[in-house]
């Protein structure tokens, strides 16, 4: 029930950014969404993509330093306190959170959340108890 | 094996006296016979009988590479020119070459410290020598021939290149010994093994390799290509060509032949003579040279000296084989920093290719080093905490060894510009 996200490393250049997704689109891979840390100096770019191996292969080979990470997308009901539900369970379970963005799309009527948890297995342990949908990576995929 | 065991395991009060006695003679005929250094010590006010002990040399002028140059061809000659019975030449591809003449008596001495160089590696009157140094006016071949000589091996004077040759040779006649430059000992073990050549099936068993730098990862690659153990080798065309130091077969250090050539280590920028143990430049002075003897030479060799006994039972002084050239050297707030040194530690960090750049800068009144590391896997990560995590502890680990604070900035692959042959290491932004 995990999905791969791919982070990339990039120095806080202009047009850096542009080049990630040029390449991206030369090689037909959607981005479904992404989120940007930064430092001054840097930043860590996180995509979520239609095919994450394809996309990793492809920066690898114009020389980008690239992962795949597991995070866990999580369907949140899309009206006051959704997303507190889902904090509150992680919290009484003592699940701490790295960072967690959430998607652009909407065709589902749900919003999703991406979440990057250390000890994703026990989340999704916890989530399953609590009867809330994970988002798998076919659905993903067909989105 | 130990050649000459007299001097090579002399004790080091007994060491001294031979050295200070020499040193002694050496100047006074030095002062007598050459204008050049009558001149320098005179500009100094050092006469000749200010100099009754080794611990004296402090006193005496430095000679630099432009001195070199200045006196070129036969300004520092010492000798009766008639005496002189060979001369050799640097390759003077930076300016006027440099000029070694020889009188019989220095021939004599190349000779013996040639065979002690030999001997490092157990080299015999029944081993076959490959010398693939090159013939001529370059100290290399000559040098090893004349110590192979004197041991009495059965000498092949190939020279350098034509290594289809070299290969053939070394097969037919059953070389035990090779010595050439490390470069070219991994062209011959890449070429021989495209040829089929199992070198593990022959008789090679040691090689002497030197005349450039190279890296312990290289002797890696030729000790297990060649099959064979790799000793690093030392000399220059100034104090007498190969000879001046060499490693023994414990590979911890380069013996110098300090009865002959005098050792310092001096801090680079300011003169100093340098306590054992701490890195700056090799200096050498020639004890017994009759032809062109040379005081206090600066090398701008960057290494130190081990003092310790080494394991082979000899007690002259070791050096650290070559930590870099002081043409690199920064001083940054005070202290001295060497690209090497930097180096060293990005290499002890797990995966770190040594792909990297120093920029120093001041600001207001202070100095800054950024180390500049290209990002590789290992070091990435998709939270920035633990991107952060990895520059701290390579700052630390380089704090822990320049004693001087530097800020590591990691940059993207390829970023850092690749230049022809020498890498730019060093960006120096201070206008000083």
């Amino acid at each position: 029930m995990k999905i791969k996200q791919i982070s990339i490393f990039l120095e806080n250049k202009i047009g850096r950014l542009a080049e990630v997704t040029k390449l991206l689109a030369d090689s037909k891979i959607n981005i479904r969404t992404l989120s940007l840390a930064e430092t001054a100096e840097f930043g860590v770019l996180r995509l979520i993509v239609s095919d994450p191996d394809a996309c990793l292969k492809v920066l690898k080979d114009n020389q980008f330093v690239a992962q795949e990470t597991d995070v866990i997308a999580v369907e949140v009901q899309d009206k006051p306190g959704g997303l507190n539900r889902i904090l509150e369970i992680f919290h009484k379970n003592d699940i701490n959170i790295e960072y967690m963005y959430a998607f652009v799309e909407k065709k589902v009527d749900n919003a999703i959340v991406v979440f990057r948890i250390d000890n994703a297995g026990k989340a999704i342990a916890v989530l399953q108890d609590h009867n809330i949908a994970i988002v798998s990576d076919d659905i993903i995929k067909n989105l | 094996m130990i050649w000459n065991n007299e001097y090579e395991t002399m004790q080091p009060d007994k060491l001294r006296a031979v050295q200070s006695s020499r040193l002694c003679e050496l100047v006074a005929r030095l002062y007598k016979n050459v204008p050049f250094y009558k001149q320098k010590m005179d500009s100094l006010g050092v006469k000749p009988e200010h100099i009754k002990d080794i611990k004296d040399i402090v006193k005496l002028p430095f000679t630099t590479k432009d001195d070199m140059r200045e006196v070129y061809p036969l300004g520092h000659l010492a000798a009766v020119k008639n005496e002189i019975v060979e001369i050799h030449t640097s390759s003077g591809t930076t300016g006027k070459p440099v000029v070694d003449a020889y009188t019989q008596k220095d021939i004599d001495i190349w000779s013996e410290v040639m065979a002690r160089t030999l001997a490092m590696g157990d080299t015999c009157k029944n081993d076959i020598v490959q010398n693939a140094y090159g013939y001529g006016l370059f100290t290399g071949g000559l040098g090893v021939h004349y110590g192979a000589r004197k041991i009495g091996a059965n000498l092949i004077p190939i020279s350098g290149g034509n290594t289809k040759r070299q290969l053939q040779i070394m097969q037919d006649f059953g070389s035990t010994v090779l010595t050439c430059t490390p470069s070219y000992s991994l062209l011959l073990a890449e070429i021989g093994k495209a040829d089929g050549i199992e070198f593990s099936k022959l008789p090679l068993r040691v090689g002497f390799f030197g005349a450039e730098p190279w890296s312990e990862s290289m002797r890696k690659e030729t000790e297990a290509n060649l099959q064979l153990k790799a000793l690093d080798i030392y000399g220059l065309t100034e104090i007498i060509g190969p000879g001046v130091s060499s490693e023994c077969m414990h590979q911890d250090g380069l013996h110098i032949f300090e009865d002959h050539f005098y050792p310092e280590i001096i801090d680079p920028a300011t003169g100093k003579v340098l306590p054992d143990g701490e890195r700056g430049e090799l200096v050498f002075t020639t004890l017994t040279k009759e032809g062109t003897p040379i005081l206090r030479y600066r090398t701008r060799d960057i290494t130190y000296l081990m003092r310790e006994q080494c394991g082979c039972g000899r007690t002259q002084v070791r050096m650290h084989r070559l930590l870099g050239r002081t043409d690199d050297m920064l001083i940054v707030r005070g202290v001295n920093v060497f690209p090497s040194q930097i180096e060293e530690v990005l290499l002890k960090i797990e995966d770190v290719k040594p792909h990297y750049q120093i920029l120093v800068d001041r600001k207001g009144q202070l100095d800054s080093i950024e180390v500049q590391i290209e990002m590789t896997e290992t070091l990435f990560s998709d939270e920035i905490k633990n991107i952060n995590a990895n520059e701290k502890r390579i700052e630390e680990a380089l704090y822990g060894t320049l004693n001087v604070h530097s800020r590591v900035k990691l940059v993207e692959p390829k970023s850092i510009p690749r230049s022809e042959g020498k890498a730019k290491r060093v960006i120096d932004k201070r206008q000083l």
